[in-house]
């Protein structure tokens, strides 16, 4: 199973390395990165494995949430299969 | 393979345009609840219920976490409960909407539907003791909703229940004046009257349905409204692909959830209820949609075209994202709830006879306009035939949902909150059809329901 990690916001130092030191720790493993900087915005698009997971789906979702939260950013962690059904048949 | 315009298209649908869930349903059946003991019968509903839905509340929210999808409501609705207290008097169906209520509310959710009556060709006991309760049971519990059938395109128009509601629909109101009238929000007469509804107040978990079965209503408007929006000036036949594409999109999202809150609770999937369904918020509306489409204001005329093809186009697109497709299925009008219906009748662009041809090519019907509140039992009645007579002819699903509002007039406004919204009072035409209703009996099936 993977799950999509979207990360905007304004543009500071350490981003990845903050959502990818958290996603280690929780067991998440990444396995795709896009990201871009546009004048100050900052996007970032993961592709994780959640399979090892040590805490819940939504713990780990509250927690990207948090760290978020903490660095002025919006981070939102989606099962891969809402993308899927959408944007595939 | 995932890509990146897809990801952040679904994401921007969900934080800038509002999509989401609008209802997770759960219907229960409640006919192993019968009893000739009254206490045992409210003990056995209580029971039934909060056992069947104890984990519908946790799921739905996990599903939300999940998906990043919010899940707005969650819901109950049951076997008509006029079938299910056939041996006691009206005193009692105020009792099980009592029960009703106070599982809803330890369950955590907002509304349960049901507490309903089927009565299109004629009443059983129970429906009428039901319908005599309804004004007592609205008045006294705050999440119960109920709906009664009063005509199906199969056995036409039963009069004598259309002239009763008049006066159950005038009573409601009168019994929750102090809140203008918002018992009336939990009431709504039907023609046709779907069995698998997910949306309120209509809901009721039908006879041929499973013991148990999850439904799920999709929403959209917002996401709607972009994407006519972004399509710019295209002619109606890529304006109709633009929005059979972007119902596909929203109803995967509902038949995903559907599934996996149908497979987390162990209970069969019922249906998915394409419905654009709107809110009171800004960027949630029906009528901006139609406004996007080329209209400067819904109500204009141009309103009935650019809805029939709306509610035609959407049906298109959803009915291929869902393996079932049931309950109302269509663009959903209730002024009181959309925020763009409720502008266009404060500038008097949108009337009662407008929205009444608007219904003639839409899912629902006259849906939570607020009335005068002495507009009298006979125009109530009046108004309700006319609006379920489209549906018996036209073999669809109408329903009047009618708020009289004690005490206000033309220029006030309703008041009724969270997602039942606000409505200016809009004007009625009074001439009197007393004559017409009194005569009671049922208008006869229209002959193309003849089809054996």
């Amino acid at each position: 199973m993977k799950a999509v990690i979207c990360v905007t916001g304004k543009d500071t130092k350490g981003i990845i390395a903050a959502v990818s030191a958290y996603c280690a720790e929780k067991g998440a493993n990444i396995i795709d990165i896009t990201q871009s900087v546009l004048q100050e915005y900052f996007a970032m698009i993961m592709l994780a494995e959640i399979d090892e997971l040590t805490v819940h789906f939504s713990d780990f979702a509250d927690g990207l949430d948090a760290l978020g939260k903490a660095r002025n950013l919006v981070i939102s962690v989606m099962h891969e299969d809402i993308f899927n059904t959408m944007h595939h048949i | 393979m995932l890509n990146t315009a897809d990801i952040l298209e679904t994401i921007h649908m969900i934080r800038e345009e509002n999509l989401d869930i609008r209802t997770v349903t759960m219907g229960i059946s409640l006919w192993d609840c019968v009893s000739d003991d009254e206490s045992r019968l409210l003990s056995k509903i209580y029971d039934k219920i909060t056992t069947k839905a104890a984990r519908l509340v946790p799921v739905a929210e996990e599903i939300e976490k999940t998906y990043g999808v919010p899940i707005v409501n969650k819901r109950v609705s049951v076997t008509p409960v006029s079938l299910i207290g056939g041996a006691f008097g009206p005193e009692t169906y105020v009792k099980i909407a009592e029960t009703l209520d106070k599982a809803a509310s330890d369950l955590g959710i907002n509304f349960i539907g049901g507490f309903s009556a089927m009565v299109e060709k004629g009443f059983s006991t129970g429906a009428k003791h039901l319908i005599e309760a309804i004004p007592t049971a609205l008045a006294g519990t705050g999440c119960v909703c109920s709906g009664v059938n009063v005509a199906s395109s199969k056995a036409g128009i039963n009069m004598d229940a259309i002239r009763l509601m008049g006066g159950v629909v005038k009573e409601t109101a009168r019994r929750t004046a102090d809140k203008d009238s918002i018992g009336c929000a939990k009431l709504v007469v039907f023609g046709n009257a779907p069995q698998d509804n997910p949306f309120m107040a209509g809901a009721f978990h039908g006879v041929g349905e499973n013991e148990c079965a999850i439904n799920v209503g999709v929403s959209g408007p917002g996401v709607m409204a972009s994407a006519i929006r972004r399509a710019g000036d295209c002619d109606l036949s890529a304006l109709a692909d633009v929005i059979k594409k972007t119902a596909f999109k929203i109803t995967r999202v509902g038949q995903l959830v559907a599934g996996e809150a149908a497979k987390k609770l162990g209970v069969p999937f019922g249906i998915i209820d394409l419905s654009l369904a709107p809110t009171p918020a800004v960027g949630d509306s029906v009528a901006r949609i139609l406004e996007e489409m080329g209209l400067e204001t819904c109500g204009a005329w141009g309103t009935t075209a650019a809805l029939s093809m709306l509610n035609d186009a959407v049906k298109k697109g959803g009915v291929m994202a869902s393996s079932h497709v049931g309950g109302l299925s269509g663009a959903f009008i209730p002024v009181s709830e959309d925020e763009g219906m409720i502008a266009a009748a404060e500038c008097g662009c949108l009337t009662l006879p407008k929205l009444e041809a608007m219904t003639a090519v839409c899912s629902v019907g006259l849906d939570m306009i607020a009335i005068p509140g002495d507009t009298s039992e006979d125009v109530i009645a009046g108004i309700i035939a006319d609006e379920i007579a489209i549906g018996v002819q036209n073999t669809k699903t109408t329903a009047v949902r009618l708020i009289p509002v004690q005490g206000k007039g033309p220029g006030d406004t309703a008041v009724f909150g969270g997602l039942l919204g606000y409505a200016p009072i809009m004007p009625v035409n009074n001439a009197s059809p007393a004559r017409f209703i009194a005569r009671g009996g049922r208008i006869p099936a229209p002959i193309h329901s003849l089809k054996n």
